[in-house]
């Protein structure tokens, strides 16, 4: 059992940290396929991720229900580390979660299994936050949508099954949806509910 | 530097935590006013309340800030929230478009182009292209849920029935991402061609109505229109008297009770940095003061 003295730290610069992380996070939202960096230094909790980390200590809080997939939750470190640092209910329900985290991509729940808004409050949706192998390496993706100026490569190993078809069904609620951001290390990308994705050859 | 008894940029870090999820939200729906839990600010409603916490979430110590009011950096909304940001954030500020990588702005886009690693934030009054057309929340939400904008082309309709053209001049309606209709905060319509496709990241506050939305960069932004009386961009037929402009947006002044007036650019930086490349207009043939001092 950890102990509070044993938990890994949170930001040694809470104000400046979670600033520039919420930029990186800002502008990978802003501009969907781009490669943004996670900057700020923090304790992590295995099997998170830097980057999955730096972001549960600039968004949560008490006001976000935080959901964790099944490989998080195989410890209490992970949710113990969340409600110390962030205050975030760790809930078991995915349907009313404003953040879920992933660490298990191949594993991940079908999409209606999340919250994908209302058509009055579109914005009352989970943004999974969605750790992956990699974000330059592997299949190729075209993006285009919003944020992004005509159409843009992505290289991911993302190793959701069916991604597309996930991401399909997604586009065809809007404005309802669910939005990832994928993390790999201190790398992130975004897939905001209004990007489309195409399998590229080569 | 920083007053000691601030947390830096003002806000306090729930909020800030608050105020940026709202933004993320916005971002992937571009468009959609996202509601937030809107702050008391030390200035009133109406000065900006909305653009500053809008701001303060996303301000960090190596942004450069500039402020306009309508276009201008030496009005006093546009000194006060430079100088809140000075106190409370210590940031670094200019009045120069290209330097900045924040813009806050009341009433106008600056008409240099703005670049892709630029944010401008918008202070917005009422965020409801609906609200006069319709009073009840509760209705516009649904209306917008079933992008429903019919009524938004019937007040345009009736404007062409009883002036003969769309007399809509400022706070004309835009479709955002061919979904939701906007209000772009009440910038005069020549400013609604720059929103589309602009290359910079384009935040909306409004802090007395509580409602923040976005336009994400590379976004389709139409004005709304009627294939037989399109939009228009209107603007004085004249040139900026300072500068000789042609093609900025231009404010009217009266310079005595006969009626004389002149026009000069509403962009103090870009009339400015015209006048200091030799660009002179007809009430300006004395040489630049500044440009003599460098």
């Amino acid at each position: 059992m950890t102990t509070v003295a044993e938990m890994p730290a949170g930001f040694a610069d809470k104000v400046l940290a979670a600033q520039s992380t919420f930029r990186s996070v800002m502008d990978a939202m802003a501009r969907p396929g781009t490669v943004q960096r996670i900057q700020a230094v923090s304790g992590v909790p295995a099997p998170m991720m830097r980057g999955a980390a730096a972001i549960a200590l600039t968004l949560f809080d008490q006001d976000t229900p935080v959901w964790l997939d099944s490989k998080l939750a195989a410890t209490m470190d992970v949710a113990k580390w969340i409600k110390f640092h962030t205050s975030a209910p760790v809930i078991a329900d995915p349907a009313v979660c404003a953040f879920a985290v992933v660490a298990d991509a191949a594993a991940l729940p079908s999409f209606e299994h999340f919250a994908f808004g209302t058509g009055e409050y579109p914005d009352r949706s989970t943004t999974i936050i969605l750790q992956v192998a990699s974000l330059t390496e592997g299949p190729a993706y075209e993006l285009r949508g919003p944020g992004i100026d005509g159409a843009t490569i992505l290289r991911a190993a993302i190793g959701v099954p069916d991604l597309l078809d996930r991401l399909a069904l997604n586009a065809s609620l809007f404005p309802r949806g669910i939005d990832l951001v994928l993390v790999s290390g201190e790398s992130i990308v975004a897939l905001p509910r209004t990007t489309r994705l195409v399998a590229k050859e080569g | 530097m920083n007053a000691p008894t601030y947390n830096f940029a003002y806000l306090d870090e729930q909020t800030k935590r608050m105020i940026r999820r709202a933004i993320l939200k916005a971002i992937a729906i571009p468009g959609y006013q996202v509601p937030f839990a809107s702050r008391e600010m030390p200035m009133p409603y109406g000065w900006g309340t909305g653009g500053v916490q809008v701001t303060a979430a996303i301000l960090g110590p190596i942004d450069k800030l500039k402020v306009i009011d309508q276009g201008s950096d030496d009005t006093t909304n546009a000194i006060s929230i430079r100088k809140f940001f000075e106190k409370t954030a210590g940031v670094a500020v200019t009045t120069s478009t290209g330097d900045a990588t924040v813009i806050q702005t009341r009433h106008r886009i600056p008409e240099a182009m703005l670049q892709a690693h630029q944010v401008l934030v918008y202070q917005v009054p009422i965020p409801e292209p609906l609200r006069f057309l319709e009073p009840r929340e509760t209705e516009t939400r649904r209306m917008h849920a079933l992008a429903e904008y019919g009524l938004m082309h019937v007040k345009l309709y009736e404007d062409i029935a009883r002036f003969g053209h769309i007399a809509t001049s400022y706070a004309y309606p835009v479709k955002v991402n061919a979904r939701y209709v906007m209000d772009p905060s009440p910038t005069p319509k020549f400013d609604n061609p720059k929103m589309d496709n602009c290359a910079a990241l384009q935040l909306f506050g409004a802090g007395r109505e509580k409602r923040i939305y976005a336009i994400p960069p590379y976004t389709s932004v139409v004005s709304l229109d009627f294939e037989d009386h399109p939009f228009e961009p209107y603007k004085h037929k004249a040139c900026c008297a300072l500068c000789n402009a042609e093609d900025s947006y231009l404010d009217e002044i009266v310079t005595d009770n006969k009626g004389s007036r002149m026009f000069v650019c509403s962009d103090t930086d870009y009339c400015e940095t015209r006048q200091s490349q030799g660009h002179r207009g007809s009430e300006n043939a004395a040489p630049y003061a500044e440009s003599a001092n460098a």
